[in-house]
């Protein structure tokens, strides 16, 4: 036989009982060439292209789907960032824009379509300040466009002005959206050193760097990693590592073929293939489960980020070895309504807003998906933020802030927010205040590349 | 002394038509019957062929050219699940380059 009867039996166990999908196909389109005459032709242009592009995304994925036996759960569009095409003259306008494509996304049955985003890291535009204000109402307005901005790089530094306006953002758009429990910044990211390729929601865009059209794939599979852990209870932490680092080869390689061949179908190009464990709210497809069975008695225990780290470098190990079209994200998400394990935790106490910082460092995203109480100061939220994003910017990563203020709720409380992003209990924030420090504003450099201590 | 290609054994056969087919499910008389002859119906060749039973349990792996097969495979997929139904056994058919792609280097 071409394969062992073990070999088959492991593929066969992965899809059926420890939940390994195909998280997300993204399709990247660039709407750079989609400016008219007047605002409401590039508007007519944009959707126009994407309808183009995207028409049979859901016929191809369905297809690929069948054939291999595994579920393709969501099917995206990523736009260029939009605040390139904005003058900062559209007002209003910005919102028809993003009633439009909503509308686009529900006529194709797309999930949502990202890339209401803009690029500020170093200095804003009058089209990326538009934007920004724009947000609570595309936010609260739309249910399936995502934004994304990205305030600092590691190459510029960190710019202070757009996180006060993003933390004001983030305030309003939980605001509009009270009746929710602030649900429209579930779809909002704040990054530094954001990727272009990133293929997962909220966070997704279409990068400048990128071609015409991309088909970027994300793999998910913790219930798989979960059950490789649970099978070693003895392996000391080298060899633990080995075993993720297989599993993650194998993972990432179906990626790659789902990944090829739905860019075929639709005549574009293959991107690449993120390998992200990324959670859901089912049981056994959980990131805390997994670093639980690694050891803990409790996700949030201090062993916490030793054991995460352990667990994303292994997952970027082995899907570099799997793929040379690794890119994204690549590596353990640990978003807290979104998992679980992950946000009962939070609820008995024993992961908290620090300890999830301190993680944050060493996992592939940022602090996401945390619902904090609705009367946080915005300028405390902003230095939140500006916490997260000195981590990445100071160590070369990706980091993401997605918080969630939410209105008229306290610590202790649940925020429901439906499907997919879960339930969680809102997490304590320190009371002192960094006001005063945040409000300075300006840019922080950018930090050197030598003396790396 | 004749020479030897190595590099002859080297070549893996195409999975392009290949899909592996397995059948789970508690031991009993005609499941090979019953799947075998769904295969033969919607001109499935058999090439490979493996079973074992582990207590009651029976499992079968098969692999088939489904070159000649004029059904799509989601529609093969679906008479094979419910003629495995019918013998009490779970049928999941899948097109053989997954299993390449993960098991292969």
């Amino acid at each position: 036989m071409i394969f062992d009867r073990a070999e088959i039996l492991e593929t066969l166990r992965m899809l059926e009982i420890e939940n390994l999908d195909v998280r997300t196909v993204t399709l990247g389109i660039s709407i750079l060439d989609c400016r008219g005459k007047d605002f409401e032709e590039t508007v007519q242009r944009v959707v126009a292209k994407i309808r183009r592009y995207a028409a049979s995304l859901n016929a191809v994925a369905d297809e690929v789907s069948a054939k291999y036996g595994i579920p393709i759960v969501n099917r995206r569009v990523a736009i260029s960032p939009v605040a390139l095409l904005l003058t900062g003259e559209e007002g209003e306008g910005v919102l028809d824009f993003a009633k439009a494509l909503d509308d686009l996304a529900r006529e194709l049955a797309i999930d949502f379509i990202g890339g209401f985003s803009a690029l500020v890291h170093k200095g804003a535009t009058k089209g990326d300040i538009l934007l920004m204000e724009s947000l609570p109402s595309v936010l609260s307005g739309t249910e399936r466009i995502c934004a994304s901005v990205n305030v600092a790089s590691s190459r510029t530094g960190i710019n202070v002005d757009a996180i006060l306006t993003m933390a004001q953002v983030v305030k309003e758009t939980a605001e509009r959206t009270k009746d929710r429990d602030g649900i429209g910044c579930a779809k909002l990211v704040v990054f530094a050193n954001a990727p272009e390729d990133n293929p997962f929601m909220a966070g997704a865009f279409h990068g400048v760097g990128e071609g015409e059209a991309v088909v970027n794939v994300g793999v998910s599979g913790p219930g798989v990693v979960k059950e490789v852990v649970r099978r070693h209870p003895g392996s000391d932490l080298g060899t633990l590592a080995e075993f993720i680092k297989r599993t993650a080869f194998k993972i990432t390689r179906v990626g790659e073929l789902i990944g090829r061949e739905v860019a075929g179908k639709l005549g574009v190009t293959f991107g690449i293939v993120d390998l992200s464990l990324a959670p859901t709210p089912r049981v056994g497809d959980s990131v805390a489960e997994i670093l639980e069975e690694m050891g803990l008695e409790r996700c949030g225990a201090w062993g916490s980020t030793l054991a995460l780290a352990l667990l994303t470098d292994a997952c970027k190990k082995g899907g570099a070895m799997a793929s040379s079209s690794v890119g994204g994200l690549s590596g353990a998400f640990i978003p807290v309504s979104e998992d679980a394990r992950m946000s009962e935790a939070v609820a008995v106490g024993a992961l908290s807003l620090e300890k999830l910082e301190a993680m944050t460092s060493v996992s592939s995203v940022g602090l996401d998906m945390i619902a904090i109480p609705g009367d946080t100061p915005w300028e405390t939220i902003a230095c939140i933020m500006a916490d997260e994003i000195a981590i990445g910017v100071i160590n070369h990563k990706t980091v993401g802030v997605r918080l969630i203020p939410v209105p008229g709720k306290s610590a202790g409380e649940r925020a429901c927010f439906g499907g997919l992003l879960g339930e969680a209990t809102i997490i304590p924030v320190n009371p002192y205040q960094g006001a005063r420090l945040i409000l300075r504003g300006g840019r922080v450099p950018a930090p050197l590349t030598s003396l790396r201590n | 002394m004749t020479e030897v290609n190595l590099w002859a054994f080297e070549e893996e056969p195409s999975t392009e038509h290949r899909v592996v087919i397995t059948v789970v499910g508690k031991d009993r008389i005609g499941i090979i019957a019953a799947i075998t002859s769904c295969l033969a119906e919607h001109s499935v060749n058999i090439e490979d062929i493996t079973q074992k039973i582990l207590g009651e349990y029976f499992t079968m792996i098969l692999v088939g050219d489904i070159s000649r097969c004029p059904v799509s495979l989601s529609e093969l997929r679906e008479r094979l699940v419910r003629r495995g139904e019918e013998v009490g056994v779970k049928v999941y058919l899948q097109h053989a380059s997954i299993f390449r792609a993960m098991h292969r280097i």
